[in-house]
């Protein structure tokens, strides 16, 4: 109905201001109070996400939503679908998650009047990620991208140790990289085409490559975006600065980071394929083959380092090297199956990631609070909850039928049958890259439930912590759901793709 | 190839910087010159984008006396990105400085190779 305007319409903008403003107001208040504040946040920002999830599934196509008065080329816009509000729910869902479960964590490493400031960053996360999943402004996208990444840093940094500011250090090099290569990708395109919005640029570079001009920096465009995404979600190769940040950082920071905010990178690089360069210009550009050898190398490498590892929390870690690369094969097989598949990884890393996390906090406080895995021993039985939760989420990532890494497994197999050139790598690959996760992970959850004698350390009883208990049971309960009712999903992210450019 | 060049000596210029900014961020040791080498990364940006949207002959899109020809005036955007970008800039280097001297007061040392290397013996 064009120039009738649902009231839904407006959620979108409403979330993103509701966060960066109650982000605001949180750092003049108490702990308690920023905390509620930040709870509040998210579960306003859950219903208005479930409200636009339900309008746009109703009508079936996605809408922009023009910020001020400005019509289309100069105007800021935001764009909404299925895909984008389905995500920007599921994001706010799993950080609800992700920051009650590390809760005590937090209490207890974080300095006392500095927790306050933990929800200052998140909120600002969080709107910067709702930012990067509905803009329609390639340069909003690099102001959200640097908003996020100095947020980033500040979770990281948050917890006071040397190892904690070293790494939040090395987060932050790479990542100006990163956004260094981002900008000066924006600054090209809008050279090449003359506009910032994402349709708009869309249609000239459409016509640029009828023409078959200025094909060069069209290709370093494409080539420079596409590395400088790929340095800032941890793409194999640039993958250097992810342990420390993931490994050392106060364990609802290492969920977030892991789950969250990598895969707003990742969805801005969907995004910018298909809505910015447009998915068959990107394929002839002959980026997908680079990206797709990447993504190849980061499952097999990102699992060989895990193994090598000794330290369980760093061991996760290296297997998001691993799942990033999963994802990056998928964007690189250059269909729009493998894209499906992608996109159901990123749901389904998310979930599972951000278990592994929580879960293996559990596990390492009833050990002394050493992650070596010899001390591990048997910590499965001392704290049940946390070593159930940790099975779980390690079935899922080696792909067991019945949780959400096996259909994201499956997908991805089915897109490289459907694709003649790249069919045999990638289930080669796939193949070997499984059998390596089912060894590290296998590895943990026995060693986890190796019986050792009564005595050096205490057992903890589930009701011991309530919340942390109910946080992993609905991330259990999710993960199953994601890997036996997965067609709904699935549906919703092919129709959200489709009517995504 | 060479006259094209040589004909956008400002982007080409702007590229160069870029890069050396960039391997400065990357292979300098020393923390201040990481982030000397960031700000000549993000500064060499703006110089390629202020190059773009310059058009010479032309002012700059302030009406004094009666809105003349589109013809006479630049394109004010590239202008608002530096402005924007400049922002982003100070804030991440404030950030970066404010880490640096954090790591300073703790390891008495700018060099991060050697950090690690104390972190390594601290054995956290």
């Amino acid at each position: 109905m064009p120039g009738q305007m649902s009231f839904v319409q407006n959620f979108p903008c409403f979330s993103i201001i509701l966060c960066m403003f109650i982000g605001i107001i949180s750092s003049a208040f108490k702990e308690k109070i920023a905390r509620w504040l930040n709870i509040i946040a998210l579960v306003v920002n859950i219903v208005l996400s479930a409200a636009v999830l339900l309008y746009t599934v109703r009508t079936g196509e996605s809408y922009v939503y023009v910020m001020g008065r400005f019509p289309a080329p100069w105007g800021n816009e935001l764009r909404v679908g299925m895909l984008e509000t389905g995500l920007a729910l599921f994001f706010c869902v799993i950080m609800l998650f992700c920051l009650l479960g590390g809760r005590h964590k937090l209490v207890q490493e974080v300095e006392e009047g500095k927790q306050g400031l933990y929800y200052v960053l998140a909120d600002l996360m969080l709107s910067s990620l709702l930012a990067l999943i509905y803009t329609n402004d390639l340069f909003t996208a690099y102001v959200f991208v640097e908003i996020n990444t100095i947020s980033a840093c500040g979770l990281i940094m948050i917890r006071q140790n040397g190892r904690t500011i070293e790494a939040a250090v090395r987060y932050m090099i790479m990542s100006l990289l990163g956004s260094g290569l981002f900008l000066v990708g924006i600054c090209m395109l809008y050279d090449l085409t003359g506009h910032l919005l994402m349709s708009n640029i869309k249609i000239e570079i459409a016509r640029i490559v009828a023409e078959g001009a200025y094909r060069p920096p069209l290709l370093v465009t494409i080539a420079i975006i596409s590395v400088g995404l790929a340095i800032k979600s941890a793409l194999f190769p640039f993958h250097a600065w992810l342990p420390d940040a993931y490994g050392y950082s106060t364990v609802s920071s290492a969920a977030i980071l892991s789950s969250l905010v990598s895969k707003g990178y990742i969805f801005l690089l969907f995004k910018i394929i298909y809505r910015v360069i447009g998915f068959e210009v990107f394929h002839d550009s002959k980026i997908v083959d680079i990206l797709f050898l990447f993504g190849l190398m980061g499952m097999v490498f990102g699992s060989l380092s895990a193994i090598k590892e000794n330290d369980i929390r760093r061991m996760i870690a290296f297997s998001s090297v691993a799942q990033v690369g999963y994802i990056y094969m998928g964007i690189g097989m250059g269909t729009q199956a493998g894209m499906v598949a992608s996109v159901f990884h990123v749901v389904s890393h998310v979930a599972t990631k951000s278990l592994l996390f929580i879960s293996a906090i559990g596990l390492t406080d009833v050990s002394g609070g050493s992650r070596k895995f010899i001390e591990l021993t048997g910590s499965g039985y001392r704290n049940k909850c946390a070593g159930v939760a940790f099975s779980v989420g390690s079935l899922s990532m080696v792909g067991v039928p019945m949780f959400s890494g096996f259909v994201s497994k499956l997908l991805f197999s089915q897109a490289a049958v459907q694709n003649d050139g790249k069919m045999l790598p990638t289930l080669i690959v796939l193949g070997i890259s499984t059998i390596l996760n089912a060894i590290y992970f296998m590895k943990t959850v026995i060693r986890i439930y190796t019986p050792v004698e009564e005595g050096e350390y205490p057992t903890v009883e589930w009701w011991s912590n309530k919340i942390y208990a109910s946080v992993l049971l609905c991330f259990v309960v999710l993960n199953i759901l994601l890997g036996v009712c997965s067609q709904p999903i699935v549906d919703l992210i092919e129709s959200g793709l489709n009517i995504f450019a | 190839m060479g006259a094209n060049l040589f004909n956008n000596y400002g982007e080409a210029v702007a590229m160069i910087l870029f890069v050396i900014g960039c391997g400065n961020l990357m292979l300098q040791s020393n923390l201040i010159k990481k982030i000397i080498g960031l700000n000549i990364m993000d500064t060499a940006v703006y110089l390629f984008l202020a190059q773009k949207g310059y058009i010479s002959g032309r002012v700059a899109p302030i009406v004094v006396d009666g809105v003349q020809s589109v013809e006479a005036y630049i394109n004010p955007v590239p202008s608002g990105l530096v402005l924007t970008g400049i922002v982003v800039s100070v804030s991440v280097s404030a950030l970066m400085l404010s880490l640096t001297i954090r790591l300073y007061q703790r390891y008495h040392t700018l060099d991060l190779d050697e950090i690690s290397l104390q972190l390594k013996k601290e054995g956290l």
